[in-house]
């Protein structure tokens, strides 16, 4: 048993957190939110020459054949740095989805797709973006487009659209669904992380009293739980993914759910006043983290799952 | 990324869960807090030993298997789904055994770690003082030099096993004009010694579990030190991270105990206002089980412990109370008809207080794994 990342795709991590870095994500969420999609999109065609849309798309049809462990890891990353659009759709969901024609454009980056699969996801992210937007009722996968204007999130990067019944591609393999559901559990975990770390660095920073606020044990506290819910929460993503049982991959949810919101709120409150404006970038990862909280199944269809009564 | 079990691995489990079967005893032992079930649990530990069973982690020449680090959890794991009686060794083979592996003289892991395998030599520990809780370094029991050793003078207290144990091991001031960490000796005594006198403590359940241990220049001789005088402190911290660790919570015990929890829901019917406490008790299991393995695959490169001690240990402290108090909610109006799961949940509750506070813990998470500053304390 090796229960860690491999040498690889701790790299592959790392130059996706380099390219991130530099990327100035928060300007490009708020770009996005306003319909602004270029500063994502050239996002997306870094990415893309990193290899991350080819992951999970298989050799022969042009991709790199990954595994869910590869997915998990990478999208811990993205999440960290919020980065918008629909990446668990694309790059987790639709490689067993799409059409074997279109896998090739989807391993390179050229075609984006989005997934949605009412009732747990009953809209399809950045639809208007996308050029195959799939749909999975009763089984079958569909291909079909979106269905007028989009509804507004609580995060206004989540552009979601309405979809109506389409022709029918054929049957949609379960794991499809389990794939998006680990992406955004990692992606939760990511976004807990850099929640964390912005509200230790705000909590060494921040004087009142005289002191750091972060030497008071009432705010020390409040961390430690986080750093507590995380910690444990980033295993069960993992596990998932090795495993890809359907009790694994809700358990992966629930505690990724539940530990970045808890670190959403926690940096909410540490950092006070400051952190509830719109020009702090914090609101972003909060209202990101809480969406996702309820995306792919919220916690209680996930914990029933847990205790066998459900399938996916 | 894996979760693959060797070969060896798994026909070490596939052993130890047939051995189980066949030896576990039916109906449960009576409490080990209690004189007949201590004994009882000191003869079950002799049972283990004679099936090499009772220190698998151990090297072969002290009665171990040189089992693995992945082989000990998986053998935990069967013994916690087998319903396996308590370990009355426990301080003793996760405690001190780790310090003497490390600190300890050949003579001194010859002497002691047999006897202590085969549960004929049962330790208790020796830590808390009156005045030294969480600020174990404010501790005042002091050893003065004599020929041949020390004479050890003071009172340890919340001595878990003290009551029944037969030696105990702990710190003591030897240099009078040290302060806090410093001039501490970790010394191993005889409880049966001239000069100890034991008071048992009955706890919530109102069995004796730990005692309060006083003592009057009791001799101990320099045979019975663990590394330098005056280094204790570096010394018992190997211990300490372990107890906080690996060691002595398992992953296997809550997997067990909420594998239990989620019979018992379907048992009555599936309450629908249960199921998100009973799933996030099964989640909170399957997530300490998985932080394991990544902790076993760090520590098996060269990685250490650290302030992951903590984490771990605020973990499961509270994934246990909450698990049983699930339980006993469950089980409505008959929750307080004593039985396995009030044993379980007062048990639970002394988690969050053992091996250093819940608050404690915070406290070393922030600083060490967070960064943030320190306070006078």
């Amino acid at each position: 048993m090796r229960f860690a990342p491999t040498a690889e795709q701790r790299q592959f991590a790392a130059s996706l957190h380099d390219l991130l870095a530099g990327a100035d994500t928060p300007a490009t969420v708020r770009a996005w939110g306003d319909g602004r999609h270029e500063p994502g999109l050239k996002i997306w065609r870094d990415l893309a020459d990193l290899g991350l849309p080819a992951l999970l798309v298989p050799e022969r049809d042009g991709g790199l054949g990954g595994s869910a462990t590869d997915l998990v890891v990478a999208f811990e990353v993205l999440g960290y740095h919020a980065v918008p659009g629909p990446l668990a759709e694309s790059v987790a969901v639709a490689p067993s989805l799409a059409p074997r024609e279109s896998l090739p454009a989807l391993a390179s980056g050229e075609l984006l797709a989005t997934v949605a699969q009412p009732p747990l996801v009953p809209y399809a992210l950045d639809a208007d973006v996308a050029g195959l937007v799939l749909r999975v009722h009763d089984g079958a996968v569909e291909r079909t487009g979106a269905d007028g204007e989009p509804v507004r999130s609580l995060d206004a990067a989540r552009r979601l659209f309405p979809v109506r019944a389409g022709e029918v591609l054929g049957t949609a393999p379960a794991e499809a669904f389990e794939l998006g559901v680990l992406a955004v559990s990692a992606q939760l975990t990511g976004a807990g992380r850099w929640l964390l770390g912005q509200a230790s660095a705000y909590a060494k920073q921040r004087e009142q009293y005289g002191r750091a606020i972060g030497s008071f044990q009432a705010v020390k506290h409040l961390l430690a739980d986080v750093a507590t819910r995380l910690e444990l929460a980033r295993p069960l993503a993992h596990g998932a993914a090795v495993t890809m049982t359907a009790r694994d991959v809700s358990a992966a949810k629930v505690a990724a759910g539940e530990a970045a919101y808890l670190a959403a709120r926690t940096a909410l409150q540490v950092h006070g006043a400051i952190g509830y404006t719109a020009e702090h970038d914090l609101g972003l990862w909060l209202t990101r983290v809480r969406a996702l909280t309820g995306a792919w199944g919220g916690a209680a269809w996930h914990r029933a799952r847990v205790l066998g009564g459900r399938d996916g | 990324m894996d979760l693959d079990i060797d070969e060896a691995s798994a026909a070490f489990r596939d052993e130890v869960r047939a051995w189980l079967a066949e030896h576990v005893p039916r109906p449960a032992l009576p409490s080990m807090d209690t004189a007949v079930g201590f004994q009882a649990h000191r003869e079950w530990e002799a049972t283990l030993a004679d099936a090499r069973l009772s220190v698998v982690s151990w090297p072969r020449e002290y009665g171990g298997r040189d089992a693995s680090l992945l082989q000990w959890l998986l053998f935990e794991e069967e013994y916690y789904a087998a319903g396996a009686p308590g370990r009355v060794g426990q301080n003793g083979i996760f405690m001190l055994a780790p310090t003497l592996f490390a600190h300890g003289t050949p003579e001194q892991r010859e002497r002691i770690l047999p006897p202590m395998a085969r549960g004929e030599q049962v330790w208790a520990q020796a830590w808390s003082e009156p005045e030294a809780g969480s600020d174990l370094a404010a501790l005042r029991s002091r050893a003065v030099r004599t020929d041949g050793g020390w004479l050890a003078s003071g009172a340890k207290t919340w001595s878990s096993r003290a009551a029944f144990a037969d030696r105990a091991f702990g710190l003591f001031r030897t240099d009078p004009e040290s302060r806090r960490h410093r001039g501490l000796t970790y010394l191993m005594l005889d409880l049966r010694a001239e000069g100890v006198t034991v008071r048992p403590i009955p706890q919530l359940d109102g069995e004796p579990g730990f005692a309060e241990i006083f003592l009057d220049n009791v001799f101990v001789p320099d045979a019975d030190v663990i590394g330098e005088a005056g280094e204790g402190w570096r010394v018992a911290m190997t211990t300490a991270n372990n107890e906080r660790g690996l060691s002595l919570r398992s992953p296997g015990r809550f997997l067990a105990a909420a594998d239990r929890l989620a019979a018992l829901w379907r048992e009555r019917g599936e309450p629908a206002q249960f199921t998100d406490r009973v799933a996030d008790a099964w989640i909170g299991a399957r997530a300490y089980q998985l932080y394991t393995y990544a902790t076993v695959t760090r520590l098996a490169e060269g990685g250490g412990l650290g302030p992951e001690s903590s984490v771990n240990k605020l973990f499961w402290s509270h994934l246990d109370v909450a698990l049983h108090e699930t339980a006993l909610d469950l089980l409505g109006p008959e929750g307080e008809l004593t039985g396995p799961w009030t044993d379980g949940y007062l048990f639970s509750l002394a988690g969050p207080i053992y091996g250093g506070t819940d608050q404690i813990q915070r406290n070393t998470i922030a600083e060490r794994l967070l960064g943030l500053p320190r306070e006078a304390r």
